[in-house]
């Protein structure tokens, strides 16, 4: 028999304003009980509704006022291993606004702002994520660079590992949305801590930034001619980088991963690695029209051409998406796509949307993938 | 016979000083910081923990200056790790089907002495690959030796005097942890265990494993892979019938009975112990002498305190 839900309890007890104090007092919100999971708003309005982005159940769903009180409730099964961001819709008259959950304290932050974060039973933030007093850390540098091919400055941000010697050669990371990365996915912390627990080798990073990603991350020759032709070349001149495409790795999240496979294919063998999460690889099976309108023109263009005549283009490819995005489905079919062409393919599917948070959480089965530290050998 | 002084990582928490002074050792301690590769001459915390009376015998510098001068070894040694690396990869493809035949096994229902049985059987196969391994290994040094003659050649041999004498006088070796084949290969090349005299070892982390008779590979919880240990090499034999896991509080899932009796029976009846930081171990011969924080996994799974009366097997496997 399926336990009684304390919302259920709640409400057949008919409570008062203080009995709903009482209640939000003992409980975390939203509440998870098993597989379900209560939202709660506590306010006057004329109608409530949960906002999320979970691709495959409807994106608004309202709360129902719980009857004699100012109390709204909804319940919605999730999985177990779950994070899910949302928002909460209120609206008074006219007046709609979309609200971070004030009863949850939980947030992740992104280039728009902040979501309320609902982790089911199961889901823990990765002690690998956080910021460790044990790790040394390492050096993090602004940089700028004048592209001509871009026709302006391009800049960003270089990490060094700790310690790191000139007299030694160091694997190089192009990272796409590189000042989001740092921010939203903590990755200075991931890469300190990652190499620290010699899960991959010390490297060197390089977080670059582009005034219009939308634009030049989506199959852009000019893009992929900037990083291949003028920001590696200059690297490898200024820095201890190891100047082999297997100690090579570009990577990035939803266009930037459209921007990192484009870049691979218009420069074959250039790239030894490829990170690819959440890419936005959306294409069609007839025709050109896409639903998902015209700024994806030219990845639908892209990747209609790559799937009629896919190519090997890196040695190893690592591609991450959650299941509570719209572009599983496209992450999904392009598996068996690189995989026939001979490169080495790994898919990692998470209960998680369309965000920094699940690009972080991705991050040590990736990196530590393409880049396999020394954890075997080195005994401190 | 020496008198060796294991002990826990000792990065954060140096015990070794204490340790060494428990034992009444007092002078001069040689350093061996090869494991630290190109760092092994940042030796000075260590050095201020010891009491500041040391000397380094820079073996990994010392290992570059060979190589350099020497091409003809460099290059057979070259060719000796890249055969060597070779063997290690096919033994790992073949150890971790063994792994897992006996992980399944394990989970299968049938009467507990058929269970017994196929457990033991499949533990026996984990035994034999390993030791077809190390038999490879043993044999791949033993041509290179036989064909080069490390030892012999003049540039080896100059070294090895200089590191005599920086032995002279010590009282102790200190050997760190750090890149455990790097370190290995390096107290190889100079043949350091026929260099001591009455020094106390003191060696820990990699340095504890390079010294037992055999250096096991591990991690239970690697972000790849099953995490199977492995044999790496033959290691200097200093310490017998003990084998040395340094950082168990993240490489070992010491609460696991399953995978902790596996890795005991399989290297039995060495004594597999769990060395965490601050853990001391001080033998001589097969006698514990002394012993803080020390843990020996069980055949069983179990996790028990290595206690003070315990001898370590004096038989082995080589």
């Amino acid at each position: 028999m399926t336990e009684r839900l304390a919302i259920e309890v709640l409400c057949d007890a008919k409570p008062d304003a203080a009995a709903v104090d009482a209640f939000l007092a003992a409980h975390q919100v939203p509440i998870v009980e098993g597989h379900r999971a209560t939202f709660l708003w506590r306010g006057q309005a004329d109608a409530v509704k949960l906002r999320h982005w979970i691709f495959g159940l409807e994106s608004a769903q309202p709360l129902a006022r719980l009857e004699g009180t100012d109390l709204f409730y909804l319940v919605v099964e999730i999985p177990p291993r779950s994070r899910v961001e949302y928002k909460l819709e209120v609206r008074r008259g006219e007046h709609v606004e979309w609200i971070e959950d004030p009863l949850n304290p939980h947030r992740a932050r992104d280039p728009f702002g902040a979501n309320s974060v609902l982790a089911t039973a199961g889901y823990q933030l990765p002690e690998w994520a956080r910021e460790d007093p044990l790790a040394r850390r390492g050096l993090l540098e602004p940089f700028s660079f004048h592209s001509r091919t871009l026709g302006g400055p391009r800049s960003g941000h270089v990490y060094m590992p700790a310690r790191w010697r000139k007299t030694r050669r160091y694997p190089l990371l192009v990272v796409h949305d590189g000042s989001d990365y740092l921010r939203y996915a903590g990755m200075r912390a991931v890469l300190d801590n990652l190499i620290h627990r010699l899960e991959i080798p010390s490297l060197i990073a390089v977080f670059v930034d582009s005034p219009d990603r939308l634009h030049e991350y989506a199959d852009h020759e000019a893009h992929a001619r900037f990083l291949c032709e003028e920001l590696v070349p200059d690297l490898e001149r200024r820095l201890p980088i190891v100047s082999e495409p297997r100690a090579r790795c570009l990577m990035g999240a939803s266009f930037g991963a459209v921007a990192s496979l484009s870049t691979a294919v218009r420069y074959p063998g250039f790239w030894g690695r490829l990170l690819l999460q959440s890419g936005s690889f959306a294409f069609t099976d007839i025709g050109s029209r896409n639903h998902r309108g015209p700024v994806f023109d030219r990845v639908v263009a892209f990747m209609n051409a790559y799937r009629e005549e896919p190519t090997a283009v890196s040695e190893r490819v690592f591609v991450s998406c959650g299941v509570y995005e719209s572009l599983i489905y496209e992450n999904r079919s392009l598996i068996p796509i690189l995989d026939a062409t001979g490169m080495q393919v790994r898919l990692v599917e998470a209960r998680d949307g369309h965000n920094w948070e699940n690009w972080r959480d991705r991050l040590r089965e990736g990196l530590s993938w393409l880049f396999p530290g020394p954890l075997m050998m080195i005994y401190e | 016979m020496t008198k060796v002084l294991l002990a826990g990582a000792q990065r954060f928490e140096p015990t070794i000083g204490p340790a060494l002074a428990a034992l009444g050792v007092a002078g001069r301690v040689a350093l061996v910081t090869a494991g630290w590769q190109e760092r092994e001459a940042e030796d000075e915390e260590l050095a201020a923990h010891l009491g500041g009376d040391t000397v380094n015998l820079r073996l990994h510098e010392r290992a570059d200056q060979v190589f350099a001068a020497d091409a003809g070894l460099r290059a057979a040694h070259r060719k000796r790790q890249r055969v060597l690396r070779h063997k290690q990869d096919f033994y790992r493809i073949r150890l971790e089907h063994e792994l897992e035949a006996n992980h399944v096994i394990r989970q299968r229902t049938a009467p507990a002495e058929i269970l017994a049985e196929e457990e033991r059987t499949s533990t026996l196969a984990i035994r034999i690959l390993d030791d077809f391994h190390l038999g490879q290994c043993a044999r791949i040094h033993r041509e290179f030796d036989e064909a080069h003659r490390p030892l012999e050649r003049p540039h080896v041999a100059r070294h090895r005097e200089e590191i005599a004498a920086a032995l002279e006088g010590t009282v102790a070796l200190a050997i760190a942890g750090g890149h455990v084949a790097s370190l290995l290969n390096r107290l190889e090349l100079f043949g350091i265990a026929e260099l001591l005299r009455d020094q106390v070892v003191v060696a820990w982390s990699a340095g504890a494993m390079a010294i037992a008779t055999r250096v096991i590979l591990f991690h239970d919880a690697p972000p790849q892979g099953p995490g199977a240990s492995e044999i790496l090499d033959r290691g200097l034999g200093i310490v017998r019938g003990a084998l040395p896991f340094p950082q168990p509080e993240t490489r070992l899932r010491l609460g696991d009975p399953e995978r902790v009796g596996v890795l005991a029976r399989r290297f039995a009846p060495s004594l597999c112990l769990a060395m965490p930081a601050r853990s001391t171990l001080a033998i001589e011969g097969q006698r514990v002498l002394a012993t803080e924080g020390v843990s020996v996994l069980g055949e069983d799974g179990s996790v028990s305190p290595l206690a003070a009366d315990t001898p370590l097997p004096s038989t082995e496997r080589a």
